[in-house]
């Protein structure tokens, strides 16, 4: 049954073993309402789909397009009591037993599906884990749930998923707790439950979308892999273009909850028809398509606006009896650079490689070592009134627009906040300038009587922009700032970043760990691994050439938005990363950069 | 924008609302809210206009007040709510006792607020040495009974009204403080409060500005349930003989003199018990609502 999915993954997806296997599940007509102020709405609108046996269906789309709800209401997982099926059917097939509808099950008998049959894995692989309770108690007790296997003969089948999911020394691994595990792992951890029952179908929710680029790649040939030997069908839900791509024998693409279009992974991407599908894969950000934007000889002779120079930041653990500090954590290890304006330097690399950590050092956020001289200005060497007025030129771009904003502050207010604290303006030129940053930032300026949650992301984000630009800053840290927002505001908000840089000459620090959009808004990139520079140059020096092994490492590991380019198979890492915490006085080994030609600089080891 | 993929445009299709219609105007439109405005209201005008609304005395012990063989009168017709076992007006000794009650309830609860908000918001911001000091000591406050303490404080100040507020306030800030901290550390964790520090924001500043507007649920919540806590702390504490001195009428204070004659004469416990227990759920309903109405992220949900 498995023989029709192997061969879709080489090259060109054709037909899937859609047509030859039958279906294992049949949506028909149906439409998920939610209570709210208003009556009830609905967020899922008369959605009728089938899934073959042995093929992936992704089902893709933008926030509040109803992809995960469709996946809750096939679970019988929706919220309660706000949101519930208003119509339709859910048919799970059954050659032995007869067909079964899911909507309209019982919670007994629906329990006895979950995990037995269709099983689902969750964004956030740390919330869905109890942390209490250790991995192998966690995977013998949902097998124990479900089947009639003594203990011995659980924790035997436990060992096997763990083993399929390959992660090594799987007998010990059963001891360990949730929070001892890397993101990666814990992903493998509940993909090994959810497929530890072989179910018929599985569920994907944003399986990888917490997980950096590498330990994606991996991931999502493990769930291929996984499906190939078990012939599991998978409907996989994601945002991610990039993985569509990869992953699909077959996609519908929602929006509204209504599904605009569905079609095989190849005619979707080659050939889309609804203007929509073109909109949305016209907007996802590409590697090679960056506009060449080349370093003026002006923006050099310009100097600088922030040299970093030697930057260690690092924390300490305390533990033992008398809780001292016995372990530091080594987030920035001797990082040098420096950004001149109109410049947009990036910042890339995983989670845990210090980028983030370097960006609050520069905004004054953490105790550090080092240089970092902003406008001709040492920080180090300054009092508090004159390091407040030199930091006036560094403002900062958070990731989450909503939790960086006081949700109890009118954002008229918060946008204003900047210039009252440095006692910039009178109070009636003060809210013209409000009125005139918001209309810059393409928002209107009667929205600034309303509140935070009153916004969409992307307005939110654009929230934060106005504030970071209302002191005229001569630096932007963006950390990670579209990371989550949908790829169509996405592309408006870095198109608004670039128009303000060409406005008013501002230079960016941007930190991102999706190459594509670092490829598409920057002029130099500098990639981090374990808190130092390994690779530093001008855009296309890093992305045509890349010198050093994790820098080709992370670019080969981007999912590319196109199913004729999937790649072959992706170079599985042999080891985790290592963790930057190091015994005190044990020192991590300093990396030199060399020069490899017109100042791309690559750490040799 | 006629792009066929949503602009972002605002979440809710709704038009902005003036800003903070009036909070007095949103309280007393909630039917609860203005219940407890109301009890609140009539014990206040009880205790102020006592004087005049009785025509007994407080404190005069009257022959008719008692039956023959010496035992308190249940509710009648001269004496509306009894009279107690010394032949003193009931009624008139809950209005009486209504001011102590409410300067107990208020003023010492306040202070107590205020005492515990300042030391948990410091403590949670700050940490280091001045944050575990502060801990430590509040630590320290909750092991010590603090009945004993107030004991103590009593008996070395003298007794008198404010006095017992004072002390029943240097008792009770304690448990605000815990949960103030608590709440303040994970506020000061929040990206907000980041974003507050890159644009220059003073430690007064975010204090004041961001993150006690977020605490105020909890000050409220705590305010409203402190109040009970107090009027009761006093009771003991006038019980004891170190509270408020007899023959002043305090609510606590009527109770537990009569508590051991609870089966023969129930209305003097039922009385100022019920007193009691009104002016607390009062002052817990317009707690509630305070707290939505003083909540942006709550309107257009009301």
């Amino acid at each position: 049954m498995s023989k029709g999915a192997g061969n879709t993954r080489t090259g060109a997806a054709g037909p899937a073993a859609s047509t030859t296997a039958g279906a294992v599940l049949e949506i028909s007509g149906l439409t998920v309402g939610v209570r709210g102020e208003d009556g009830e709405r609905p967020v899922v609108s008369d959605l009728s789909l089938t899934l073959a046996r042995g093929e992936t269906l992704c089902i893709a789309g933008e926030s509040g397009s109803g992809k995960s709800m469709t996946a809750l209401a096939i679970m019988q997982l929706l919220p309660q009591p706000a949101a519930r099926i208003s119509s339709g059917k859910i048919r799970l097939r059954d050659m032995h037993r007869g067909d079964i509808d899911l909507a309209v099950l019982d919670e007994r008998r629906m329990r006895r599906i979950r995990g037995d049959r269709i099983a689902m894995i969750f964004q956030e692989p740390m919330t869905s884990l109890n942390p209490v309770l250790s991995i192998g108690r966690q995977l013998v007790e949902s097998i124990e749930a479900h089947t009639d296997l003594s203990r011995a003969e659980a924790r035997r089948r436990a060992i096997e998923a763990l083993k399929a999911v390959r992660i090594s020394e799987a007998e010990s691994r059963l001891k360990q707790f949730p929070h001892e595990l890397s993101g990666g792992m814990r992903q493998r951890v509940m993909i090994a439950m959810a497929l530890a029952l072989k179910p018929d179908v599985l569920i994907a929710d944003e399986p990888t979308t917490a997980l950096d680029v590498t330990v994606q790649g991996e991931v999502l040939e493990l769930l291929r892999d996984l499906q190939r030997e078990h012939g599991t069908s998978i409907i996989l839900i994601t945002h991610d273009m990039g993985v569509v791509a990869e992953m699909a024998d077959r996609v519908v693409i929602m929006r509204h909850g209504r599904m605009v279009e569905e079609g095989t992974a190849t005619d979707i991407f080659a050939r889309p028809q609804a203007d929509y599908t073109r909109e949305l894969l016209a907007a996802v950000p590409r590697i090679g398509t960056g506009v060449g934007r080349q370093k003026s000889a002006e923006a050099e002779m310009r100097g600088s606006v922030a040299v970093v120079n030697d930057l260690h930041v690092r924390f300490d653990l305390r533990g033992g009896f008398f809780g001292r500090v016995n372990r530091r954590v080594h987030a920035v290890e001797g990082v040098s650079f420096s950004i001149a304006p109109h410049e947009t330097l990036a910042l890339v690399g995983e989670s845990g490689c210090g980028k983030s950590t370097t960006a609050k050092a520069l905004a004054g956020l953490v105790p550090y070592r080092g240089d970092i001289v902003i406008g001709g200005c040492n920080l180090a060497g300054l009092g508090r009134v004159e390091r407040k007025a030199v930091r006036r030129d560094v403002q900062m771009i958070f990731q989450d627009p909503y939790a960086s904003l006081d949700p109890r502050m009118r954002v008229g207010d918060l946008v204003a906040e900047p210039l009252l604290i440095h006692g910039i303006a009178s109070k009636e030129e003060r809210s013209q300038r409000v009125a005139a940053l918001f209309e810059r930032v393409g928002l209107s300026a009667d929205q600034m009587e309303l509140y935070p949650h009153e916004f969409s992301g992307g307005q939110r984000q654009r929230i934060c922009i106005a504030r970071a630009l209302a002191l005229r800053p001569k630096l932007i840290i963006a950390d990670e700032s579209v990371s989550a927002l949908d790829v169509s505001v996405q592309a408006r908000v870095l198109d608004l970043l670039k128009e303000l840089q060409r406005e008013f000459g501002i230079a960016y620090l941007f930190i991102s760990h999706d190459m594509a959009v670092v490829e598409n808004i920057s002029d130099r990139v500098a990639v981090m691994y374990l808190g130092q520079i390994v690779e530093m140059g001008t855009r296309d020096q890093v992305f045509s050439n890349p010198r050093h092994p994790y820098t080709k490492r992370l670019i080969e590991a981007v999912p590319v938005p196109d199913p004729a380019k999937r790649r072959p198979r992706f170079a599985r890492l042999d080891q985790e990363i290592p963790s930057p915490t190091r015994k005190i006085g044990e020192e991590l080994p300093k990396l030199a950069l060399r020069d490899v030609g017109n100042g791309h600089l690559v750490a040799v080891s | 924008m006629t792009s066929p993929i949503a602009p972002d445009l605002p979440a809710t299709g709704r038009m902005p609302v003036k800003p903070r219609a009036g909070v007095w105007r949103r309280l007393i439109k909630r039917p609860l809210a203005l219940i407890g405005l109301v009890i609140v209201a009539v014990v206040v005008a009880g205790a102020i206009l006592a004087p005049w609304l009785t025509g007994y005395d407080p404190n005069e012990q009257m022959f008719d007040g008692l039956t023959l063989e010496g035992a308190p009168l249940p509710p009648n017709a001269s004496f509306w709510l009894g009279t107690d076992l010394l032949g003193r007006d009931l009624l008139t000794r809950i209005l009486f006792g209504a001011r102590t009650s409410l300067i107990i309830g208020i003023v010492a609860n306040g202070v107590a607020l205020v005492i515990g908000t300042l030391v948990g918001v410091t403590a949670g911001y700050f940490r280091g040495w001045i944050g575990s000091a502060l801990m430590r000591f509040t630590d320290l406050m909750m092991a010590f009974p603090a009945l004993l303490l107030a004991i103590c404080l009593a008996a070395v100040l003298q007794p008198s009204l404010w006095i017992v507020a004072m002390v029943i306030a240097l008792v009770n800030w304690v448990q605000t403080a815990r949960v103030i901290y608590t709440e303040t550390s994970s506020l000061a964790e929040r990206e907000f409060i980041d974003a507050e520090r890159t644009i220059g924001a003073s430690a007064p500043r975010i204090l004041f500005r961001h993150i006690l507007p977020h605490l105020l649920p909890t000050i409220i919540v705590w305010g409203t349930l402190g109040i009970s806590t107090t009027v009761l702390l006093e009771a003991t504490l006038s019980y004891l003989g170190i509270g408020v001195q007899p023959p002043t009428a305090s609510w606590g204070n009527i109770i537990f003199e009569n508590q051991t004659y609870f089966q023969a004469a129930p209305w003097l416990v039922f009385f100022p018990g019920a007193a009691i227990l009104a002016l607390a759920l009062a002052f817990n309903l317009i707690g509630d609502a305070l707290r939505d109405i003083l909540d942006p992220t709550q309107r257009g949900r009301e």
